[in-house]
């Protein structure tokens, strides 16, 4: 990675919450609407093959966003299809995005468990 | 006693009393512009219990032994217990005050509720079937958030027309003849619904109820916005008090210039603009009550006030009926009290 | 009145529009854009640092970066301050995948006092189950569709 790298991460990721809130104030939805949203956009940009160039050049500012949770989850699928043919969609999915999931389950049940909430 | 025109019940001049009346804080309320007219002020909205509700139960509770003890009747001396809070199942009413062990007749209109219980409670009086009657209600909010919206520490923006549920209790003694405070007319609400679907629009869901509910009153009675000094709805919060006052004119109801300046709003009047979080204004079953057993009510006795009519307004929805669609249909029931001896 | 027609909806509707106080879209965004730019930009220099000391592969790093910065999340939700640090930052804060473990923490500490099994267990995905939901959905078809079109 380049030092460049360091200005496209603050720019991309930037743009994409920015595009985010811009959904959030303009329309109805929900954050969580939103956050579907987001999540099949970038799963619908790696199947395009967009999102890896993304990632290449802008670095974390891709890998960050909730996006990349859904090129995550599709790279899974194709990397285990390519190896174990069609079955390897289903039984693919969650390779990549374990760290994510497995963290924010983790983490979560810790906090739940020494945190009282505050209101 | 008499019916009045299609949905007011007169109980009497001097046949309703309110004999005392308490209020229990929360922080941020008491933290608040009202915060001395408040009874028992809370710095800590978990009041030391394990869990939001049950905080809420033990607010609940304490308002209604201080409004015994201010009232100077035993718990064992009331006849019947009529309240509310925002819970399913109504279970910090149920639960809170269920070692008062009396009749109890919980209620529900949402953030009504407190008129709705006066009504009965007023009834029950004025019929002779009870002497000396509680009627109260509760509100959290952190019970209310994480019922019908989010958990409390999820981050969700929320938009300058949003409202926040006030913590706190209150509750008052009704009893025959005279008091300090007299019930005169309780008006039965019908529901208005124009549409509106955002959980974040209370205001505007609201308000038309309130329209309806005080142009019935004052047609049923015969008089107008004049006879007076203060109309306050429970929660519409700024902007939706803004929304009425434009209904009013709008329906006929009131010229602007009286609309302005004698129609006021609960929600409106508890917090303080600058307080963290307040967006447009206070909401809850306990608003209206807080502000007013708490505030309106002492204004009454220092005789800045002689005549109120609180017009509490409930947004009736549910967790299911919101995500399936639905609109947001609202209700307002109208109290009117007179300040007595 | 009450039960309103059509076009006593629609005037009602014109009516609270107007007087409704619009959101400050500009502020909002500009706000999660410098937070949602700042927040990957410490990703990023996570992810410099688990490459130069961590001997992660660049392509590697990515992984334990996004577990750092859902700890951090995890902290500052557990302490109380993510909520209004949201207020402020919008979508700079719930866009970035510190938001989605800030959903679920908040619903796990929120339920916990339903006990540890329906509460904390039955509701942590309240919030995040529709992005794992609808992200396993898309990456599903999207896959298959993409195997499909490859081995035509």
């Amino acid at each position: 990675m380049s030092a460049w790298t360091f200005l496209w991460a603050f720019l991309v990721g930037g743009a994409i919450c920015a595009i985010g809130q811009l959904i959030m104030d303009a329309t109805k939805l929900t954050p969580g609407h939103v956050m579907s949203v987001l999540v099949v956009a970038g799963a619908v940009a790696d199947g395009l093959g967009l999102y890896d160039p993304l990632i290449k050049f802008a670095g974390a500012g891709a890998t960050v966003p909730i996006t990349s949770f859904g090129n995550a989850l599709v790279h899974g699928a194709m990397h285990e299809a390519k190896l174990h043919g069609l079955i390897g969609v289903i039984t693919g999915i969650f390779e990549v995005t374990s760290a994510g999931i497995s963290a924010a389950i983790v983490f979560a049940f810790l906090a739940a468990v020494f945190a009282k909430p505050k209101g | 006693m008499a019916r009045l025109g299609r949905s007011t019940w007169a109980l009497g001049e001097r046949q309703v009393a309110v004999i005392a009346a308490s209020t229990v804080a929360g922080s941020l309320e008491s933290q608040g512009p009202l915060s001395d007219a408040f009874d028992v002020r809370l710095s800590d909205d978990r009041a030391g219990e394990d869990s939001w509700e049950r905080a809420e139960q033990v607010m609940f509770h304490r308002a209604a032994e201080l409004a015994c003890e201010k009232a100077s009747v035993k718990p064992e001396a009331l006849d019947l217990v009529v309240g509310a809070d925002l819970n399913a199942q109504l279970t910090s009413f149920y639960m809170g005050l269920r070692h008062l062990a009396r009749p109890m007749l919980g209620v529900y209109s949402a953030c009504a509720s407190i008129c709705e219980a006066l009504a009965v409670a007023g009834l029950a009086v004025a019929t002779g079937f009870a002497d000396k009657v509680l009627a109260g209600t509760s509100s959290h909010t952190s019970t209310a958030e994480r019922q019908f919206r989010y958990p409390t520490e999820y981050g969700v923006q929320r938009p300058p027309s949003a409202q926040r549920t006030v913590t706190g209790a209150g509750a008052a003694i009704l009893g025959r003849g005279r008091g300090k405070w007299q019930i005169t007319h309780a008006t039965i609400g019908e529901i208005a619904d124009f549409g509106v679907r955002s959980p974040w629009e209370m205001g505007a869901a609201m308000a038309p109820a309130a329209c309806d509910t005080i142009r019935q009153h004052l047609a049923d009675t015969g008089r107008s916005l004049n006879d007076y000094d203060l109309v306050v709805t429970g929660d519409l919060g700024r902007v939706g008090l803004d929304i009425l006052r434009h209904l009013l004119v709008e329906e006929g109801v009131a010229p602007a210039s009286l609309v302005s300046v004698r129609v006021s709003d609960c929600g409106a009047m508890i917090y303080a603009e600058d307080q963290p979080e307040v967006f447009s204004g206070g909401s809850g079953a306990a608003c209206s009550t807080l502000v007013t057993f708490g505030h309106l009510f002492r204004e009454m006795e220092r005789g800045r006030v002689n005549r109120l009519l609180l017009c509490a307004t409930g947004a009736l929805l549910s967790q299911v009926s919101a995500q399936q669609g639905e609109t947001i249909p609202s209700i307002s029931h109208a109290i009117a009290f007179e300040r007595g001896d | 009145m009450p039960i309103a027609t059509r076009e006593e909806q629609a005037r009602y509707q014109a009516l609270v529009h107007r007087l409704t106080p619009g959101r400050p879209i500009v502020r909002n965004t500009l706000r999660a854009f410098v937070v949602g730019g700042l927040i990957c930009e410490l990703g990023q220099v996570i992810q410099a640092l688990f490459v130069r000391y961590g001997g992660f592969k660049p392509a590697e790093a990515g992984n334990p970066t996004v577990a750092v910065l859902i700890l951090l999340s995890a902290i500052f939700t557990a302490i109380g301050v993510y909520d209004r640090f949201a207020q402020w930052a919008g979508a700079g804060s719930a866009v970035p995948v510190t938001g989605f473990s800030n959903t679920m923490t908040s619903a796990a500490m929120e339920h916990r006092s339903e006990g540890f099994v329906a509460g904390i267990g039955g509701n942590m995905f309240k919030i995040s189950g529709p992005v794992i939901v609808y992200g396993v959905v898309s990456a599903f078809f999207i896959a298959l569709i993409r195997y499909v079109v490859e081995h035509l």
